[in-house]
C-alpha cells in the first residue's frame, strides 16, 4: 500500500510502484476529469499539480507522486477554477472538451505564477497541450479575461 | 460524404408517459427500406423509449439528443431547434444522450443513426422545431381545457401558460398533458425564422461547464462494478495475423488475469490499464505478416504512378477534351502527392462492453451507435434490441469514431464474452496512429490549358486512390457506376466555369483500412483544382481574385462568399515586408468556405498569420458554433498541411505518437477571424467545409515567396530554402 494526498485528501493504493499518477488516479481514485491522450508527455491531457506544480500525471510514476500534494481538476482551488472557468464560458472555449481538463490545469499554473501573462507568455506556459479541435485562439483569449479577475 | 442518400418516410408524433410523471414527444417512424444496404435492421423490434424530449412534473425539461457531441455543439444546436418552439427557461434545458432506436434515425441518411458529414442542423432542422412546437401546444391545451377556454386565448412564456388571469406551469401540466393526442404534424405551424429568439442567436454552448471541471463523462470515463481493463496487441502489419505466442511471460506480470485471442490479435487483461499495457510489452507474440508485409511507402508511390497510367475510370465529361487543348494558349501539367492521414482524436479508441447471458450493455462514444449495435449483436450473438448502447460524450471524432466495420466494438464484446465480465478495451496512442482507417493516400494529376483569352478551355483530371468504402455496407450508396463518390467529391460538379473537361479515377486496391477523414475526398481534392487554379490565373495575367471570380459568376453562394472574404480581408493594402496573402475558396457539404491567409517564411517554414475566412453555410443555428467550427478547421488543416504524413515500412506505420506525428500547438496558431453570409439559401454543413480550402490558400501564398509551387502535402523543409 502506497498513501497519496490527492486533493486534500489522503488515499491508500495499491499499486506498484513504477505505476503513473494518471492510471491510479483514473482507475482507483475514479476521478476522471484527468485525461489520457499520448501517454508520453506529448499531449498535456493528463495535467495535475504535485506540489503546485504542471506535470504530466501520464509520466509521473507512484514513487515520485508519493507523500506529496496532488491537486487534480476535481480539486482545483476556486479561487483559480471560477475565474477560469467563467472565461472559458465566455468565450465559448471546448469543442469536444477531452483536452480541456489539461488547458485549464495549465493555464492555473500560469494565472497563479503570471497575473498579467502577454500572448507570448501564453503561447510558452501552454506549448505542451495539445488540442485537436483547435481551440487555442479562444484558450489564450479566454486567458487575458480570466487574469483581470485574478 | 452521404448527401446522395435521401430517404423519404413517413413520421409522425407519439406521447408516451408510462414510466416517467410527465409529457413525453417523441417521433414514431415506421421502418422501411434497409435491405439494400445490406444492414439487418428491418426485423428488429425496438424497446427502448423513443422521446426527444420529455418534460417532468418537476419542472425539468430533458432533451434526447439523437446527434453525437464531437465538439461541434450539436448539442446546444438541438436544444435551441426546440427551444424555440417550446418557449421556455434556456437555464432549465437538460441534455441525454439518445439510446438506440429507429426513431432516432437520421433524417438525411439512412436508416441509420449517425453523426457525420456536416450534415446534423440539416436532419434535425424542421424535426425538431416540430417536437418544440407540438409539444407547447399540448401544453397549451391542457392548460384551455384545465380553464375551459380556448387555447387560442392562452399564451405562454418562458414555461408559464397563461389564460383567465391564470397561470399553470409546464410542470404543473406535464401529466394533463401526456393524455392528450399528439397534434397532426401537417397542423403544426412553425415560426416565420424573422420571429425567431434562440435559432440564429449566437447562445452560449450547454457544455462548458462539465467540460472545464472534470465532470463531462467520455467513452473512456465509463466504468461498472467487476470491470477490468484490456489492452490488445495487434498484428504490426496490415493483413497480419497471430502465428504463435507465449501467454505466460504476460501473465506474470502483477495484476494481468487473462491473455486471450480474438480475431483481431491478442488481448492481455489485467486489473488496469497500465498492468494490461506491460502484460502487452512483455508478451512474446510471433506474427505472420500477411499479404502487405512488403508494403513500404517507395513502393507504393511507383504503384500510384504506374496506376496513374492506366485508362481510369470516367467520373464526368463536359464538352470536348482534345478540342479545348487544340484551342490551348499555354498548357501546364501538375502532379499532387497526399498521405494517408489519422485523425488523432484527442481521446484514444475505446469500448466498455458487458456481454451477459442473453444481452450486452456497451458504453463509447461514437459516431454510428447502429453499426456499433450490429456489431455487438453479431459478436456477443444476443439479439439487437437486447444490445444497450451507451453514448458518450465524443472526444473529438473527425470521422475515425464513425466506423463501418464496428472493429472498436467487436474487440471488447470479443474479451468480455470470453472472460464473462465487463471489460474495457483501452488503445493507446501509438495503436490508434497505427491502427489504420486513414485518410486515404492519393496522386492527383490536373493537365489544364488558358485560350488566347486567358480562359480556361481544358481541363483533364486525374485522381489515384483507394475506395473510402468498398465492401462496406455503405458501398452501395456511395459507389455509382463504379466510382467512389468520396474520392472524386469537390472535382465533380465544380461550380468553376471549366469547359472541356474530363474527370477520372483510377482506383488502387484497399491494401489498407481507410475510413472518411474530416474533409474525406475534398481534403485533396480541394488542394489540387485551388493550387491549379492560381497556376492558370497567373499564366492569364490576372489577379487570383478577379480570376475567380470570373469563372464562378453563375454561383452566387461562392461569389458572395469570395467578395466577403476578400472584403473583410487586406486584400489590396500594404502589408508588412515579407508578408504575402494567398486565397483559396471550396464548396463542400452543401457549404462555401474562402480563406485569405497573411503568411511570410520565419527560419524557412510556413507562419501563418492571420486567417481571414468567410462561409455561407445557409441558415445557421448558432453563429458562435459556426465560427468555432471554421477556427477549428483552419487548425485541423494546417495541421495536415504542416506536420500530417504517415509512412509505411514492412506493411505497417512507421509514425507512432504526437512526437511523430505532430499536432498543431498554441503558438503556432493564427487568429482565425470568420465571417458568415447572412444567406437564406439551403442549409449547408460546418464541421467540415473549414478544412479543404485553408492549405491551397496557404500554398498559393507560398508560391509568392519562393516562385515555387507546392505539389505534394505536408509542406517540406526542403520547399523553402
Ligand atoms: S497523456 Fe500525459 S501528456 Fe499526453
Ligand atoms: S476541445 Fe477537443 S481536443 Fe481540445
Amino acid at each position: 500500500m502506497i498513501e497519496i494526498d490527492v486533493n486534500g485528501k489522503k488515499h491508500n493504493v495499491d499499486a506498484t510502484e513504477d505505476t503513473p499518477l494518471l492510471w491510479i488516479v483514473r482507475e482507483q481514485l475514479g476521478l476522471t476529469g484527468s485525461k489520457f491522450g499520448c501517454g508520453m508527455a506529448q499531449c498535456g491531457a493528463c495535467t495535475m499539480h504535485l506540489e503546485g506544480e504542471a506535470v504530466r500525471s501520464c509520466i509521473t510514476p507512484l514513487s515520485r507522486a508519493k507523500g506529496k500534494k496532488i491537486v487534480t481538476i476535481e480539486g482545483l482551488d476556486k479561487s483559480l477554477s471560477e475565474p477560469i472557468q467563467k472565461a472559458w464560458i465566455e468565450k465559448d472555449v471546448p469543442q469536444c472538451g477531452y483536452c480541456q481538463s489539461g488547458q485549464v490545469m495549465s493555464a492555473a499554473v500560469l494565472l497563479r505564477e503570471n497575473p498579467k501573462p502577454t500572448d507570448e507568455d501564453i503561447d510558452n506556459a501552454m506549448a505542451g497541450n495539445i488540442c485537436r479541435c483547435g481551440t487555442y485562439q479562444r484558450i489564450r483569449e479566454a486567458i487575458h479575461i480570466a487574469a483581470k479577475s485574478i | 460524404m452521404l448527401d446522395e442518400v435521401k430517404l423519404k418516410r413517413r413520421s409522425f408524433l407519439k406521447t408516451g408517459a408510462i414510466t416517467f410523471g410527465g409529457l413525453v414527444l417523441g417521433f414514431q417512424i415506421p421502418m422501411a427500406c434497409s435491405k439494400k444496404q445490406g444492414m439487418n435492421l428491418k426485423d428488429i423490434a425496438y424497446h427502448a423509449p423513443n422521446a426527444f424530449i420529455k418534460i417532468g412534473t418537476d419542472e425539468s425539461v430533458t432533451i434526447i439528443a439523437n446527434h453525437s457531441e464531437l465538439g461541434q455543439g450539436i448539442y446546444t444546436s438541438l436544444c435551441q431547434l426546440i427551444a424555440e418552439e417550446l418557449e421556455v427557461d434556456w437555464d432549465k434545458i437538460k441534455v441525454e444522450h439518445a439510446p438506440i432506436d429507429p426513431a432516432y434515425n437520421h433524417t438525411q441518411m439512412g436508416p441509420i443513426q449517425a453523426t457525420g458529414s456536416s450534415i446534423s442542423a440539416l436532419s434535425e432542422w424542421t424535426r425538431m422545431r416540430q417536437v418544440g412546437a407540438a409539444a407547447r401546444m399540448m401544453l397549451i391545451d391542457a392548460a384551455a381545457q384545465t380553464w375551459g377556454i380556448s387555447p387560442s386565448d392562452c399564451s405562454v412564456e418562458k414555461g408559464v401558460v397563461k389564460g383567465n388571469g391564470k397561470s399553470l406551469t409546464y410542470g404543473q401540466l406535464a401529466e394533463k398533458a401526456s393524455e392528450l393526442e399528439a397534434p397532426d404534424l401537417e397542423s403544426i405551424a412553425l415560426k416565420d425564422p424573422k420571429d425567431f429568439k434562440v435559432v440564429g442567436k449566437p447562445i452560449k454552448r450547454l457544455d462548458t461547464k462539465i467540460k472545464t471541471n472534470g465532470e463531462a463523462m467520455f467513452g473512456m470515463d465509463a466504468s461498472v462494478p467487476n470491470m477490468l481493463v484490456a489492452v490488445i496487441a495487434r498484428p504490426p502489419a496490415f493483413g497480419g495475423k497471430v502465428k504463435s505466442f507465449d501467454a505466460n511471460t504476460a501473465l506474470a506480470i502483477d495484476g494481468v488475469k487473462h491473455v486471450i485471442e480474438i480475431d483481431r490479435g491478442i488481448a492481455i487483461v489485467a486489473d488496469g490499464f497500465w498492468n494490461a499495457k506491460k502484460g502487452r510489452d512483455a508478451l512474446k507474440v510471433e506474427w505472420s505478416s500477411g499479404t502487405n508485409g512488403n508494403l513500404d511507402t517507395p513502393k507504393q508511390s511507383l504503384a500510384f504512378a504506374k496506376e496513374l497510367q492506366s485508362v481510369g475510370r470516367q467520373a464526368e465529361e463536359r464538352g470536348n477534351l482534345k478540342e479545348g487543348f487544340g484551342k490551348a494558349s499555354k498548357v501546364f501539367e501538375s502532379e499532387f502527392e497526399f498521405p494517408y492521414l489519422a485523425h488523432a482524436p484527442m481521446e484514444p479508441m475505446n469500448c466498455l462492453a458487458d456481454v451477459k447471458e442473453d444481452s450486452c450493455d456497451i458504453y463509447i462514444g461514437t459516431q454510428m451507435p447502429t453499426f456499433d449495435m450490429l456489431t455487438a449483436s453479431h459478436y456477443a450473438g444476443v439479439a439487437p434490441e437486447k444490445i444497450k448502447v451507451n453514448n458518450h460524450y465524443v472526444g473529438g471524432g473527425f470521422g475515425r469514431k464513425s466506423v463501418l466495420d464496428g472493429h472498436i466494438v467487436s474487440e471488447a464484446v470479443q474479451v468480455s464474452k470470453a472472460v464473462g465480465l465487463p471489460i474495457k478495451v483501452i488503445w493507446t496512442r501509438e495503436d490508434d496512429i497505427r491502427g489504420g482507417y486513414y485518410r486515404p493516400k492519393a496522386l492527383c494529376k490536373v493537365k489544364a490549358a488558358i485560350d488566347e483569352n486567358g480562359n480556361p478551355i481544358a481541363w483533364e483530371h486525374h485522381i489515384v486512390c483507394q475506395s473510402f468504402v468498398r465492401g462496406t455496407a455503405l458501398e452501395q450508396m456511395l459507389v455509382h457506376d463504379d466510382i467512389d463518390h468520396l474520392a472524386v467529391e469537390g472535382v465533380v460538379h465544380t461550380p468553376y466555369n471549366l469547359p472541356n473537361f474530363k474527370l477520372l479515377w483510377h482506383e488502387t486496391p484497399n491494401e489498407i483500412p481507410c475510413l472518411w477523414m474530416r474533409g474525406v475526398g475534398h481534403s485533396f481534392n480541394a488542394f489540387t483544382v485551388e493550387t491549379m487554379i492560381d497556376q492558370l490565373a497567373e499564366a492569364a495575367g490576372e489577379d487570383e481574385y478577379s480570376f475567380r471570380k470570373k469563372l464562378l459568376k453563375d454561383d452566387p453562394r461562392s461569389i458572395e462568399t469570395l467578395e466577403l472574404a476578400i472584403s473583410k480581408s487586406k486584400w489590396g493594402q500594404t502589408l508588412p515586408s515579407g508578408h504575402v496573402l494567398g486565397l483559396a475558396i471550396h464548396s463542400s457539404y452543401g457549404s462555401c468556405v474562402a480563406f485569405v491567409v497573411e503568411v511570410s517564411l520565419e527560419n524557412q517554414w510556413p507562419k501563418v498569420h492571420h486567417v481571414t475566412a468567410a462561409i455561407d453555410c445557409g441558415p445557421y443555428i448558432n453563429p458562435d458554433a459556426v465560427k468555432a467550427q471554421i477556427e477549428g478547421s483552419a487548425i485541423f488543416g494546417i495541421t495536415s498541411a504542416y506536420y500530417g504524413e504517415l509512412t509505411l515500412k514492412e506493411g505497417a506505420i512507421e509514425q507512432s505518437n504526437f512526437h511523430n506525428y505532430k499536432m498543431l500547438r498554441m503558438h503556432e496558431t493564427p487568429f482565425v477571424d470568420v465571417h458568415i453570409v447572412e444567406s437564406d439559401k439551403v442549409m449547408g454543413g460546418v464541421g467540415e467545409p473549414g478544412v479543404p480550402p485553408i492549405a491551397p490558400a496557404i500554398a498559393n501564398a507560398l508560391y509568392k515567396l519562393t516562385g515555387r509551387r507546392i505539389s505534394k502535402l505536408p509542406f517540406d523543409k526542403k520547399d523553402f530554402v
